[in-house]
């Protein structure tokens, strides 16, 4: 690690103006991601502003029906949170599906949506990587590519964004809120993480300076449709090839509405309305779900080692949504028997 | 005939920053370390307070040899800095039991033989303890996939399983006075159904 200096920021606005008055200097909440980042001098920072003393860390109903998560929240404790678990168990099936208890523990809701690719060439300071070093080349591109993007990606950049938590919250319709120099501000969800373009480097929409105080879930959880669905080289404690959040309301064998993201295939949690709009109106059926699935992949794209993800997700998004539809019955089973005294 | 020489330094060295003064509170005593920020959790305790117990395996978070509990959850404190934690309660495997009175997760490692080099198990009862904690696992499936983060290079982890079993089945009961604990405990290492058993090698 390269020397720095380290202060707890007593307040919200205090942090924004160290961070301000700091050029170099970076925000740390559970440090998971960061610190290893440190160990790896792929982040350098001069100064680190501990965010401890902020508070953020509680979860609370909204006042639209929703809920909000304090952005110092761990990801265990949001997981396990009694409304998460009742109101918005997609959230709750995608964080449990990612890292290790350990790790779930330290990482922070804010921390998830900042977390950085798993590129092995970003990490690797030895060869060249456009997201590390502007302008230096993309050895992904031609290289083993195996974890890399299928879609949206660019000449410049195939990496893929990491985290499961952020797939659910992309399905979800999430709201992240920050705070900055010029004040506080939201941003949607889906447009909080970027595509790489010409600027990699850029993983996010946040300006100089912002930090993540919040994520606000709409009233609308999904609660009795909807599948996480992660497939990987192991089956626990390792990062997504494929996976899918989806998200379903049906009545009676009719999709009323509908959320589809995939993550492990693009710079941003990747979610298709085109393909939702697909499955709305459109009986829950094999038939349905292979039309969404083969609009989300129109324009895929493999790099060579990872063209298996093509198909992968074909299937993948297929599987979630009849896991998502079955669970409807079970539902329904449970509601006739208890309909009958 | 070629000599080397030094290269020229193209700039002075970085100064080190100052260190600072942190007060940590392990296994119920506060220990005050003048340390750098960059120092981790995990190398404050075992380098600054000769608690090396806690193990350093791949220093990256993958492992969960250094695993310890901060506040009574779970973390890698290979990833945690030290300044970072001021103020919390911290407990390392040396203060879960002592030789004399061994914590039952101990008792239960040794007699369900759940480790081979045995460098990775204070990690893995230190985890077992968080897991036990948290009260979301009962059935062995719910401990393999809450037990991930704790890797055995050794692959001893039938019987990291059936020690972990036994405790949690034994807290259960505990709780909810259902077996005694010789019905759970009586199963010889590498499962916990008698028909998992190991087979005895012929003599």
């Amino acid at each position: 690690m390269n020397s720095f200096t380290f202060a707890q920021a007593p307040a919200i606005d205090a942090a924004v103006r160290e961070k301000a008055g700091q050029p170099g200097s970076a925000y740390i909440g559970g440090g998971t991601n960061l610190v290893d980042l440190m160990k790896e001098n792929v982040e350098r920072p001069t100064h680190l502003i501990g965010l401890k003393k902020l508070g953020l860390d509680s979860i609370t109903a909204s006042a639209d029906g929703g809920l909000r998560l304090g952005a110092l929240a761990t990801n265990a404790d949001t997981a396990w949170h009694p409304e998460v678990e009742k109101r918005y168990p997609l959230l709750n099936q995608a964080i449990l599906a990612g890292a290790s208890p350990q790790l779930r523990n330290m990482a922070t809701d804010g921390g998830n949506l900042m977390q950085r690719t798993r590129c092995y060439y970003f990490y690797d300071l030895a060869t060249p990587c456009n997201k590390r070093e502007p302008g230096s080349g993309c050895s992904a591109i031609g290289g083993y590519n195996r974890i890399h993007a299928i879609l949206g990606a660019s000449e410049a950049c195939i990496a893929t964004h990491p985290s499961d938590m952020c797939v659910a919250l992309a399905a979800l319709e999430a709201t992240v809120r920050v705070s900055g120099p010029n004040g506080e501000r939201t941003i949607a969800f889906e447009d909080f993480h970027r595509l790489p373009g010409d600027s990699p480097e850029r993983d996010n929409t946040l300006e100089p300076g912002e930090l993540i105080t919040g994520l606000d879930l709409p009233a609308k959880g999904f609660e009795k449709n909807y599948s996480y669905l992660k497939l990987r080289d192991r089956t626990s404690y390792a990062f997504a090839l494929v996976s899918v959040a989806t998200a379903l309301e049906l009545d009676g064998g009719i999709i009323t509405d509908a959320r589809l993201a995939l993550g492990g295939v693009a710079h941003k949690p990747w979610r298709d309305k085109t393909a939702e709009a697909l499955l709305i109106g459109q009986p829950a059926t094999a038939d349905t779900f292979r039309t969404a699935a083969a609009q989300v992949l129109a324009g895929a794209k493999g790099q060579g080692t990872n063209n298996f993800k093509i198909e992968l997700a074909k299937r993948a998004i297929v599987r979630a949504l009849k896991q998502a539809t079955e669970m409807n019955q079970v539902v329904d089973d449970n509601a006739f028997q208890n309909s009958n005294p | 005939m070629s000599h080397i020489t030094q290269a020229p330094l193209d700039r002075l060295p970085v100064a080190l920053a100052p260190t600072q003064s942190v007060t940590l509170h392990i296994n119920g005593q506060d220990h005050t370390l003048q340390i750098a920020p960059w120092t981790t959790l995990l190398d404050a305790l075992r380098e600054y307070l000769d608690l090396t117990g806690t193990k350093k395996g791949c220093d990256h978070g993958q492992c969960g040899a250094c695993t310890v509990l901060v506040d009574g959850k779970r973390i890698n404190s290979c990833l945690s800095l030290a300044v970072m934690q001021e103020g919390s309660e911290i407990q390392t495997i040396e203060g879960l039991g002592t030789e004399e009175n061994l914590h039952p997760l101990q008792q239960a490692f040794i007699d369900h033989d759940a480790f081979q080099c045995g460098y990775c198990t204070p990690g893995q009862i230190c985890s077992a303890q968080g897991l036990l904690n948290e009260g979301k696992a009962r059935t062995e499936a719910e401990v393999r996939e809450l037990m991930s983060g704790n890797l055995c290079r050794c692959g001893a982890y039938p019987n990291i399983l059936s020690a972990v079993m036994e405790v949690l089945t034994n807290e259960e009961s505990g709780t909810k006075n259902l077996k005694p604990k010789e019905d759970v405990g009586q199963w010889a290492a590498g499962a916990t159904k008698p028909d998992m058993a190991p087979v005895e090698p012929a003599k």
